[in-house]
């Protein structure tokens, strides 16, 4: 399995959603005054997206400043966004503007704090990941 | 937000200090609700006026009847439900977030009238609105809301208030959908979608303040809420699909609008915090749907629609000199 890293504000329905996952997940701190987190392993982030539909302020700032760090970036293998398709074209844009700044693969799209279904795509999309980069 | 003792009600008028926040998702949410703002006359409903014309008169009479069906929930809740929302507030920020949902849903309320006035004559109109006061799944489901409003028990009302927000709504927004997949009354379409955004995040923030509230209770009452809260949302349903029935019956379409109304119902729990109820609910909705709903990345634009499914506030820039040589 993959790691994961993900962001998730108070309302915590990624950090539910990750839990669900039962992997090994690092949260990025959502406060600047927090020790930045820096990640050793490959991972599949893990975003969630508030109904911005501008794609040059859908990425919450804490994500932004974690890829900033080169070696973050380096380890990315894909991205799984959260939202909600009420958000019409936005739905997971922050996932989108990430995968393609990065140029990993948007792996999936889940809602809220997503189904068994999401789960079960999701923990498949880790394994393969992790038989991919070794 | 870190409570060290259970929050009552407001029980004074503060002069409310945005800079001095107890929870930060208050702020999060103004920004994104006042971000959303819009009004009907933006969207250029009477392009729809040739599609309009091409619904066979069934069809004319059930989006009608489907409208004014959401007129009277968007009512509700401008009126009655968030207004009693702002009373149960905890942070004078709660309170301003509260006063925009209430008025954005009299916009919501407002808009079907906008669409009405520009497609269908105003004895249909009147005809519908009779109807809606006499069919007696839609006052069910007004006065099971109603209900939980009067109550007194914030956590209750909160639930019915996502419920209305997340999970009602959609027996109706269902048709919209259906006729844009259809490339018809796509700007009916584009308006509606504005409704549905907006909902989702009135949705997600009482939600949000609920499972809030519902941390700090002891286990008992806990598991007592949950308990009331799936048997509402049980009632809810099997009223919905009578509802749902009473409507699609005749077009043949309501085992869709079922399937569309369990993966809403899942998102409703899911905006509480509980586990979704129907297994597989979102394989199950007929893509065309989806896709109507939220268009691809690169497609945000109805390429037959006059305003595109994202709104665009205009924005101001300054004059030239040039700007006045007549």
């Amino acid at each position: 399995m993959c790691d994961v890293v993900y962001f998730s504000t108070q309302s915590g329905n990624t950090r539910r959603f990750v839990e669900k996952l039962d992997v090994p997940a690092q949260r990025i701190p959502r406060s600047r005054n927090d020790a930045p987190l820096r990640v050793t392993r490959p991972y599949v982030l893990i975003l969630p997206t508030y109904g911005d539909g501008d794609p040059r302020t859908a990425v919450p700032g804490p994500v932004i400043r974690f890829l900033n760090d080169p070696r973050n970036r380096a380890l990315i293998q894909g991205v799984v966004a959260g939202g909600n398709t009420n958000f019409g074209a936005a739905f997971g844009l922050a996932g989108r503007v990430v995968a393609h700044k990065c140029e990993v693969p948007l792996l999936h799209r889940f809602e809220l704090m997503g189904t068994p279904e999401d789960v079960a795509k999701v923990r498949a999309c880790l394994a393969m990941e992790m038989t991919d980069v070794g | 937000m870190t409570a060290t003792a259970t929050p009552r009600h407001l029980t004074r008028v503060d002069a409310i200090n945005w800079n001095r926040l107890q929870d930060e998702k208050d702020l999060e949410v103004w920004n994104r609700l006042t971000a959303n703002f819009w009004l009907p006359e933006k969207v250029p409903l009477s392009n729809d006026v040739s599609a309009w014309n091409t619904l066979t008169e069934q069809e004319q009479t059930l989006t009608i009847r489907v409208f004014t069906g959401l007129t009277l929930l968007d009512t509700i809740q401008g009126t009655i439900g968030a207004p009693t929302l702002i009373e149960d507030a905890v942070t004078p920020h709660e309170e301003a977030v509260f006063t925009n949902i209430s008025f954005m849903e009299s916009v919501h309320a407002r808009s079907y009238s906008s669409i009405f006035s520009t497609l269908c004559a105003t004895r249909d109109v009147d005809d519908a609105y009779r109807w809606s006061e006499e069919n007696p799944h839609l006052q069910n489901k007004a006065e099971l809301i109603l209900n939980r409003y009067r109550m007194d028990d914030p956590l209750m009302r909160k639930v019915a208030s996502v419920f209305l927000e997340s999970f009602l709504f959609y027996s109706g927004f269902y048709l919209p959908m259906y006729w844009a997949s259809r490339g018809k009354l796509t700007n009916t379409a584009d308006l509606i979608r504005l409704i549905i955004r907006d909902e989702a995040v009135h949705g997600y923030y009482i939600g949000y303040k609920f499972q809030q509230a519902l941390a700090r209770e002891s286990a008992e009452r806990q598991q007592e809420i949950k308990d009331a809260t799936f048997d509402l949302l049980l009632e809810l349903y099997d009223n919905e699909v009578h509802y749902t029935e009473s409507l699609y019956d005749d077009v043949g379409l309501t085992e869709e609008v079922k399937a569309f109304l369990h993966y809403n119902a899942n998102k409703a729990l899911m905006n509480l915090g509980y586990e979704p109820l129907f297994p597989g609910a979102t394989e199950a909705v007929n893509p065309a749907i989806l896709a109507a709903l939220s268009p691809g990345a690169e497609e945000n634009h109805d390429f037959f629609s006059g305003s595109g499914s994202s709104y665009v506030i205009g924005r101001s820039e300054r004059t030239e000199d040039e700007d006045w040589a007549f």
